[in-house]
């Protein structure tokens, strides 16, 4: 056993380093790192860097400008990213929609869609979720009822983050209501331009706008935007989500933030003392760093299998619930770090160019606001309480 | 032994309750914080008239109530519906006004027609990257203050602020009147959707509130305390009735969530944390005029804020997506909840002062 990077990927580290540093545009960095509101126009700008040195897409098939790198190499490409803080890729064209062309996609669908992930052409949001089907999501009520060489869909999707910027949205829908829920639903791809679609935010409690509601009335779907078999999409639902799941799991998000986090503990005082001698405080700090250590051989563990072919299922989700508990642990704690300037909330400072009186620290700014838009990470891509159930009967047996 | 609230404050209880409902509703809400300060300025004239502000100070200062169960019952009404307003503020000044024999002061402020609130903690100082006070000096007759305070609750609103301040010989109590070239406020919103500000001195004259000592100020922190946790208590009664009742209505997987028995023992927990934190909010009560006063204050503050962390995120993960938005109000009682953890000191500050208190005891 040994954990420590080869020579080779050494080099590679160095290589990533080079680029960020030569290519990440400092005004993205600084908003991403003092918790600014990203536009659609930054993360846009972000992509095409990113795609210009052939790295936007680095788990898909070279042919397809993917990359050839190891498990290593792509976990030390997140985690360099996040730590040199790069805005986030935005994950629903290129890390949900393409494994699944990929894999049972045709190669038309492949040629057409793909490219334009990468080019920025389309922007692509995911249309799984409804009122009703949420954690029961093989429970989707919006149908598509085929008629002719077009699907006619009629229904709701909510919870669509970004569909407000989307040019195109990926939704399961019902085909058949006659058998098992889970047998009668197909994966349809919809031109978000389409007559018949609407799309209404959703405000969320820290009053940011980054969900929507999405309306289908007799929208006109081209046949040929199946995805793979009709009544199959349930097969390519779960494929999809297991990738959701490992990228919410952040690992690279959470080393940077730690490492924030560890920053203000050592500069912010309380009573006279820096928080990091607080022996409460540097408690809390102990055990999400010694979590966080663990989490990163844990997740290496996952990769190193899923690399070598297998399907480890109870270990993405135990992935994923610890992984976003560490997210949520690190918001809190930036939260408590915060002590009274915890409650100050001018939302315009979050927005690039404000120049308002300072309040607080200047770190302190966003940590509520994100402490509880973060309660989110525990409830999408399958909640916590979901990804335990899955957990169990992996490994009970019963 | 007697649990009971008593007769009078029931019936201060009871007229908070018919008062927030007919004229304090969800909608009334959701307006009033979007307005500039985020509280109503009639509404708090009203309740001034119905008594809930005399029910914080004891008679001979022009109150009629002034107790810890009193100061308890009027912040638990406050919690139930989560009412913005300068409460806490009026209750910590208010205090001091009374401890300095400034009854006529607090009279217009019991009547509702003077907007009082407390500046106590220092504010953040960006030029040095630490905090700054303020200090007091002799001038004449009076005093002057300079310096500053940071998040203070409503200061924007206020016509009075009590400040403390450095003199040389101690801490000391000062009321301060707004408006003046000398006080400038730079006031914003709060997370909860109430307001507070930065209060900035320079060379304001200020009226010193005579035999306001070290344990004035320390008493009114308690009194303090014992609101907050009493509020606690009746925002996470409201966050978990609301979320036993998403789990009898909302069906995933055809059955009500309420059915699945990953969600009933967690909730069984919670319902089991927020009965220790009301008698936690009592314990804080009963010793307010006894010497382990502080000890129990810090272990009801402690605990309220750890078991509301609980409840704030417990409801909101048990609704699922629904528990994020704005629109259902949920959220805005998990919001105050954590943020009154944020006021006063948060939960470790509260256990360090309790380890404290308990080995010197
Ligand atoms: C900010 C945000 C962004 C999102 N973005 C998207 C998106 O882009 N596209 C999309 O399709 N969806 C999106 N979602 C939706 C998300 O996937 C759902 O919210 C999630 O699946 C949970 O469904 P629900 O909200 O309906 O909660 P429910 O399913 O109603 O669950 C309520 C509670 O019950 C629990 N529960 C449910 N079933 C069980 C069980 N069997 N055992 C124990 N507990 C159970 C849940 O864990 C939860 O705590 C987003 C959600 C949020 C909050």
């Amino acid at each position: 056993m040994n954990l420590e990077y080869t020579p080779e990927e050494e080099a590679f580290r160095e290589e990533v380093r080079a680029f960020l540093k030569d290519k990440l545009p400092q005004r993205l960095s600084d908003k991403v790192r003092t918790g600014k509101r990203l536009t659609k126009a930054d993360m846009e700008e972000w992509h095409a860097i990113l795609n210009e040195q052939g790295w936007l897409a680095p788990h898909w098939p070279e042919k397809y400008g993917g990359t050839d790198w190891s498990v290593m190499q792509k976990f030390i490409f997140e985690t360099e990213l996040a730590q040199a803080h790069a805005p986030r890729v935005v994950p629903f064209g290129l890390s949900m929609l393409a494994p699944v062309l990929i894999k049972y996609g045709t190669q038309e669908q492949c040629e057409h869609y793909l490219p334009r992930i990468l080019d920025g052409t389309d922007w692509w949001c995911q249309g799984y979720s409804e009122p009703g089907a949420g954690s029961d999501l093989a429970s989707l009520k919006t149908s598509a009822v085929r008629e002719g060489d077009h699907y006619v869909v009629n229904g709701q999707k909510t919870w669509t983050t970004l569909g407000q910027y989307a040019d195109w949205i990926f939704c399961l829908v019902r085909t058949d209501s006659s058998g098992k829920k889970q047998e009668g639903i197909s994966f349809l791809l919809i031109d978000m331009e389409t007559p018949g679609i609407e799309v209404r935010p959703i405000k969320l409690l820290d009053g940011d706008e980054e969900v929507n509601e999405v309306f289908f009335s007799d929208v006109k779907v081209p046949v040929e935007n199946l995805v793979g078999e009709e009544n199959k999409g349930w097969t390519y639902a779960k494929y999809l989500l297991t990738y959701e799941r490992t990228n919410i799991a952040g690992i690279g998000a959470s080393m940077a933030a730690l490492e924030q986090l560890k920053e203000v503990a050592r500069t912010t005082k309380r009573g006279g003392t820096p928080l990091i001698e607080d022996p409460l405080f540097a408690q809390r700090l102990a055990r999400l760093e010694i979590d966080l250590e663990n989490m990163k051989t844990t997740n290496l563990r996952v990769l190193d299998a899923a690399g070598k072919g297998g399907a480890p299922v109870a270990e993405s989700s135990m992935l994923k619930i610890r992984g976003t508990e560490i997210r949520q642990e690190i918001g809190g704690l930036m939260r408590r770090a915060a002590g009274r300037y915890a409650q100050p909330f001018v939302s315009e400072s979050l927005d690039e160019g404000y120049n308002g009186a300072p309040v607080g620290p200047e770190w302190t700014g966003p940590v509520s606001s994100q402490y509880f838009n973060n309660r989110k990470l525990s409830i999408f891509g399958g909640s916590n309480e979901v990804q335990r159930e899955i957990i169990t009967k992996a490994i009970l047996e019963l | 032994m007697d649990f009971a609230i008593g007769e009078d404050r029931q019936m201060l209880a009871d007229t908070m309750k018919r008062f927030f409902a007919k004229e304090f509703d969800w909608e009334k809400r959701l307006k009033v914080i979007e307005t500039e300060h985020g509280f109503d300025r009639a509404m708090w004239g009203t309740l001034a008239e119905l008594g809930v502000l005399g029910a914080l100070f004891p008679e001979d200062a022009g109150g009629f109530g002034g107790s810890a169960f009193d100061i308890g019952t009027v912040f638990g009404e406050v919690g139930r519906v989560i009412a913005t307003g300068p409460y806490l503020g009026t209750l910590m000044a208010g205090r001091l006004l009374a401890a300095a024999g400034e009854n006529e002061v607090l009279e217009s402020v019991i009547a509702g027609e003077k907007l009082l609130t407390f500046a106590h903690e220092p504010a953040y100082d960006a030029e040095s990257g630490d905090t700054r006070d303020v200090s007091a000096s002799k001038s004449g007759d009076g005093w002057t203050l300079d310096g500053a305070k940071g998040v203070v609750e409503y200061v924007g609103a206020a016509d009075l602020v009590v400040v403390t301040a450095e003199t040389g010989e101690g801490v000391r109590a000062f009321l301060v009147e707004t408006g003046s070239d000398s006080v400038e406020v730079i006031d914003y919103k709060l997370v909860d959707g109430g307001s507070g500000g930065e209060l900035r001195l320079s060379g304001a004259s200020a009226k010193e509130l005579s035999a306001v000592t070290d344990e004035a100020i320390e008493a009114a922190k308690a009194a303090g305390v014992v609101a907050l946790a009493w509020e606690g208590v009746s925002v996470m009664d409201e966050l978990r009735d609301q979320t036993l009742e998403y789990m009898r209505t909302r069906k995933q997987f055809g059955v009500p969530i309420g059915k699945f028995q990953a969600l009933q023992h967690r909730m069984a927990t919670l319902a089991l944390e927020i009965e220790q934190a009301r008698s936690a909010a009592i314990n804080a009560a009963a010793h307010f005029d006894k010497p382990e006063r502080d000890r129990f204050g810090a272990a009801a503050k402690y605990t309220v804020a750890r078991v509301g962390n609980l409840a704030a995120e417990e409801a909101i993960q048990i609704h699922g997506g629904i528990g994020m938005t704005w629109e259902l109000p949920l959220s805005h009682f998990a919001k105050r909840m954590v943020m009154l953890g944020h006021v006063l000191g948060d939960e470790d500050e509260h256990l360090a002062r309790y380890i404290e208190l308990m080995r010197a005891a």
